[in-house]
Formats: C-alpha cells, structure tokens, sequence
C-alpha cells in the first residue's frame, strides 16, 4: 500500500488543523487566514468556526500584540504575518514584548505564541516582499526561529512550535510549497533545536538553510557524478540550534560550507561560521565558506533577482573549491 | 451613587498607598538608593482607584511606564514592588523588570511596559483570550495621553471595536508626553472625540474624582461584560511631579510648566476631594481617614525595611527565565 504524498502547504494544514482539535484554546489569527491566500489555513475556519479561526484587519503592531495579550493570559494563538518582512510593522510587538515579557517578568509569563510567515525570494515579488528577515531576529533573545525545508520538516516542527510555550517564528519558503512527501502516520513531532542530515557525505559538509536545502541537494547530485561527497545538514531551527549535528559532520569532512538565501553581513552564515570556527576551529581543513544572497534589497526584474539570490550552482562552485584543499 | 462605606474606605486606603509609596519612591530614587528611571503618579490616583475598583480579581489590567498606581489599585503589595525596585530577589519579578515592568499575574496585572502604546495591543489580546475562552472576564487598559498618537492606539481600538472585545481603555491625560505639552502634538483637544473614529462610545471624566471615575468606569465594565464590546474613557488629570525623577538634573533651568499650573492642580488634589466629600456626607470621620494614613504609612515603612533586607540576585540567575 502507498501512503499518499503530502505538500508542504498540506502539511502546514495538517498540523494546525490537528493542534487545533486538540486544544479548544488553540486558535488561528492573521491576515486573510480564512481563505487562505497560499491554502495553509484553508478549511479551518468551516471546522472550527469564526471564534478560533479570525481574519485580522491589515495592522500588523495591533493584532501582532494582540496575539502576545492572548498568549499571556491563556490561550494558544497561531498568528500569521503573511509576509516575513511585515514583521517590521510589528517590530515593538515581536521584540520588546513576545520575546522579552517572560524573562522581565521573572518567569511569569508564558508566552506560547506560534507566528507563522512565508519569506525569501519567489520570482518577481521584489523587495519588500522578498526578504529572508530571520536574521533581524537571531540577535533577539527570547524567540525561537524555525525554516522547516521538506513537507515532514513543517508539520512535525509546526506542532512542536504550537506546542512549545515560548515564541516561535515559523518561516516557510512559497517555492518549498508544492514539494510532496509521504506523511509519518500518528502524532508526527519534531523537536526544535533537532537538526537533520539530508544527504549523507564524507568529504564536504554543506550546513543548509530553509530553501537553500533543495537547492543543496540539487548541486550535491551534480557533485556526486564528480566524486564529490556532499553531507547536507539542515539545522532546521537556528534558535535553538543543534550545533553538535553540525561539528560532527564537519569533524568527518573537515570542510564547510553555509548555504542562506539571506544576506551576507550579518547573517545567519555569518553566525553558523563564527560558531563552527569557535567550537570547531581544529576541526577545519579550511576556512567555512559562505554562500548567501548579494547585500542589495532584493530586486524586482527577473534577471536582477536571480544575480542577488543564492544559487545551488554557487553551492556547487564553493563546494568544488574547498574540495581541493 | 451609594458606594458603601467599606467601599469608600477601600478606596481611600488605595489612595493613599499611591499617594505614599510614591512620595517615597522619589525621595529614595534621587538619594539613589534605587537605580534606574522612575515615574511616579503623584497626583494621578483617583483615576487607577477608580479604575481597578470597578474591577474583579479575574479581571486583568496592563499598565505603563509610570504604572505603580495601577498596580496598587489592583492589589499589588507594597514590599515585593518596592523589592523589585530595589532590583532584589523578592521583587515581583526577581530584579529582571524593575520599576516599568511589574507583573503579578496572580493578580491579573499582565504588566507595565516601558513602551508607551504597547499596553493597547496586549490588552485587546487579553480581551480576545477572554472571548475565545468563554469567560466573562474584562481588561483595563492604563494608558497616557502620549500613547493616544501611537498606531497601537489605532490598531487596537479597531480591532476591539470589530471584535466587541470586552476591554476598556482608559486614558490618563496628565496634558504631557515626557516634555512636550499635549497640545503641541495632539489634532484633537479631546482624546475622548477619537472613539467616534472607531464607533465606539468615548467619554471623558474628572479624573481627579475617584467616585466619578468609578461610576464611568463601572458602566464600560458592565458594556464590555456583558458583551457589547469596548468604551474609551479619558480621566483628565495631571502629574504633580515630573516625567521622570530627578529630570531637574538634566532639565537644568529648561522648564516647560509653569509653577502656577502645578499649584492649580494641586487645589484639585484626588485625596483632599475624597475627604472633604466624605467628611461633609458625614458617613466618614476624621479618625477613620487618620486610621489608613497611619496603617499605610506602617505598611510602607514595612515594604522599604523588607526591600532593604531583600537579596541581591545572584549573578547565575542572569541567564534564568529567557525560555519556559
């Protein structure tokens, strides 16, 4: 018997549709969730009416706040910012109250948010709709950041973040939207801050994040027919962040490379590095090597696009050249 | 309205351990025996009184930056606030939050917040969890007259509005934003008339009258309980003191209000109104009054002795409380 196979949007459904019939105080708000521009939160609002299924007005700060006012005094929000980058509007939200009310408050506050947004570069959507955004958010303690990468990944991670009672940011990539995988039976969890070895390797570790996991897996076949041996991990949570899985492959290959559509400086390659080099310093034949999106705003025009954004074949590129070391 | 007489003695005993505590915090601040920014409400007590005891204990609260008042009038004991400003162990949050952010969820106070406007959005919030979860619960939402020109007020008061979320928010005018006078940066003299923006009704109250504040506040209470979603009150009222103490250091010879104006709200003074009211009506005596001066002035000395001999965190603890 074949099990059927589920998309990643699928998936997303899945998991806050089952979170939700487990846990009346479980409830979705956000921007247009009832019908669902990308289909995630389709079907909800039918199954489990308009009290816990709520479209939000276009106001980010206000209802962003609202969501850390409801967590706080006792229920679940899935808050949903359609796009990562208008998270700005909601800056004070996220980052002085969801991340900090906790820890200020001495530990009373609980604070079981999951914010969920799609991010990075779709084709043509430019740069205020384009932005990988986590970066802004490593340097906030308090927060847990996930970028699930494969259908399992999301649904698994989704409802361990749903579950988890600190903040989480959920960031899913709308081109990982239609990859399809078969689905675990059961209550199907992944821990946050467990990451995972995509394609096992010996000779260069390709630590890779969110969509530029495919996009890895794509140049590590390419290498491959080369006799290149690629490892990919996906870290899969980058707070909190499974460090360990990632030295143990480069203490087998002694190389790496950091794959994020994000931006260079100060970025999330930009921290992964400095902790495999400060952890991992004996362990490298060779400095890390970053491979990210140009430190331009990401621009509209096709071709302009594709120049600024990380590609599997400069995965491919940094790959063959610490090979050689 | 008949408010009862153990009522009104309630309210004056919230009064004065407003009125105390915070005559005290400032003299304690400027002797730096406690660090940090400190606001304090002298002036403005009749407004969080009035407020929190037109509440029940399930009802919940956010406050501000200058929130002792409110958290007082909720409940809030005397000797963990004054630990936390001391930044002791036995504070209210352990020494992480400090004089901004006290929180006591036991008493529904879901905090004050050093952002100003960021108490809005967390008290629509808390009215949503309310709502969702079938409990007839209210929230007040403390917030200044500065707050009222941050798109949070906006947002939220649209958002309570389209919700009929059961919250009241209540605007104390003290006529400053830090330094800046209301006026200078405010469209409406009014803050009451923005209610209309967002069709709810907006009222705006003596909010040196704690027995006005009451009864206005206890009819929004009702609307939000029983459904019929919020109400904007705004409690015009002034702060005798100034936006932060010991501002005079840095403000130098920089005033922005005049003498003469502070004295003309000082005649208006919450406490005085309250007594020569009660006094008149003949329910109340002297020595009663005199009774709850002297127990607060006991229980305040009582609060300051337990912050003194309160612990300093242990610099472990640093990393404590970031995650569940």
């Amino acid at each position: 018997m074949t099990m059927a196979l589920v998309s990643y949007i699928q998936a997303i459904n899945q998991a806050i549709d089952e979170e939700m019939a487990r846990d009346p105080l479980t409830f979705v708000m956000g921007e247009d969730v009832i019908l669902a521009a990308f289909g995630a939160t389709r079907g909800l609002h039918k199954k489990y009416g308009p009290s816990r299924v709520r479209n939000t007005p276009i106001s980010e700060a206000g209802f962003v706040g609202a969501a850390v006012g409801a967590a706080m005094a006792g229920t679940r929000p899935i808050c949903e910012v359609e796009f990562a980058s208008f998270f700005y509007c909601a800056m004070d939200q996220v980052c002085n109250q969801a991340a900090k009310l906790r820890y200020m408050s001495g530990g009373q506050a609980r604070m079981p948010i999951t914010f969920r947004a799609v991010y990075g570069a779709v084709g043509g959507a430019a740069a205020q709709h384009s932005e990988t955004v986590y970066a802004q958010f490593l340097s906030v303690p308090g927060l847990k950041l996930a970028m699930p990468s494969s259908p399992t990944d999301v649904k698994g991670i989704l409802k361990s973040a749903i579950r988890d009672d600190n903040p989480v940011i959920v960031f899913e990539h709308l081109s990982l939207g239609r990859l399809r995988e078969e689905m675990p039976a059961g209550d199907h969890l992944i821990p946050l801050g467990k990451g995972a070895i995509k394609r096992a390797g010996d000779n260069v570790t390709v630590v890779a994040i969110g969509a530029m996991v495919p996009k890895a897996l794509k140049a590590a076949e390419r290498l491959a027919a080369d006799g290149i041996s690629v490892e990919v991990v996906d870290p899969r949570t980058l707070i909190p962040l499974d460090l360990d899985l990632i030295l143990e492959s480069v203490a087998k290959t002694n190389r790496v490379v950091i794959a994020d559509e994000g931006h260079l400086r100060g970025g999330a390659a930009a921290d992964l590095s400095a902790l495999i080099v400060e952890k991992g310093f004996d362990l490298l034949d060779a400095p890390p090597r970053r491979v990210t999106s140009l430190d331009v705003p990401i621009p509209f025009s096709p071709p302009l696009e594709k120049a600024a954004i990380a590609s599997d074949a400069q995965i491919e590129a940094a790959v063959r050249e610490l090979a050689g070391h | 309205m008949d408010l009862g007489k153990d009522m009104m003695l309630e309210m004056y005993r919230s009064m004065q351990r407003i009125r105390q505590f915070e005559g005290r915090v400032r003299d304690l601040a400027i002797a730096s025996e406690i660090p940090g920014f400190v606001h304090v409400s002298i002036g403005e007590e009749a407004s969080a009184t009035g407020v929190c005891a037109a509440l029940r204990k399930t009802d919940r609260i956010t406050s501000t930056h200058r929130g002792h008042s409110h958290l007082i009038a909720k409940g809030g004991r005397l000797d963990r606030m004054m630990a936390e400003l001391y930044g002791k162990r036995e504070g209210y949050c352990k020494g992480k939050g400090g004089s901004m952010h006290i929180v006591d969820f036991a008493l529904g106070i879901l905090g004050a917040n050093g952002i100003v406007g960021a108490g809005l959005p967390i008290a629509t919030g808390s009215a949503l969890a309310a709502q969702i979860a079938g409990r007839d619960d209210v929230t007040a939402c403390f917030f200044g007259d500065g707050a009222s020109n941050e798109g949070t007020f906006h947002e939220s008061l649209n958002l309570a509005a389209v919700w009929k979320l059961p919250v009241v928010f209540v605007c104390e005018n003290n006529g400053y934003g830090e330094f800046t006078p209301m006026e200078t940066v405010t469209s409406v003299k009014d803050i009451a008339v923005r209610a209309q923006a967002y069709a709810i009704p907006g009222q705006i109250v003596d909010g040196n009258d704690v027995f006005e504040v009451y009864r206005c506040a206890s009819e929004a209470i009702a609307r939000a309980r029983a459904g019929e979603g919020p109400t904007l009150l705004e409690c015009k009222t002034y702060r005798w003191e100034g936006h932060v103490v010991g501002e005079q250091a840095f403000l130098g010879s920089a005033g922005y209000r005049t003498e003469s104006e502070i004295e003309a709200w000082k005649k208006k003074c919450p406490i005085i109104k309250f007594e020569q009211f009660v006094l008149e009506g003949g329910k109340i005596g002297k020595p009663e009054l005199d009774r709850i001066v002297n127990e607060t002035q006991a229980e305040l000395e009582a609060a300051v002795e337990f912050a003194r001999k309160g612990i300093l965190p242990d610099p472990s603890e640093v990393t404590d409380d970031v995650f569940v």
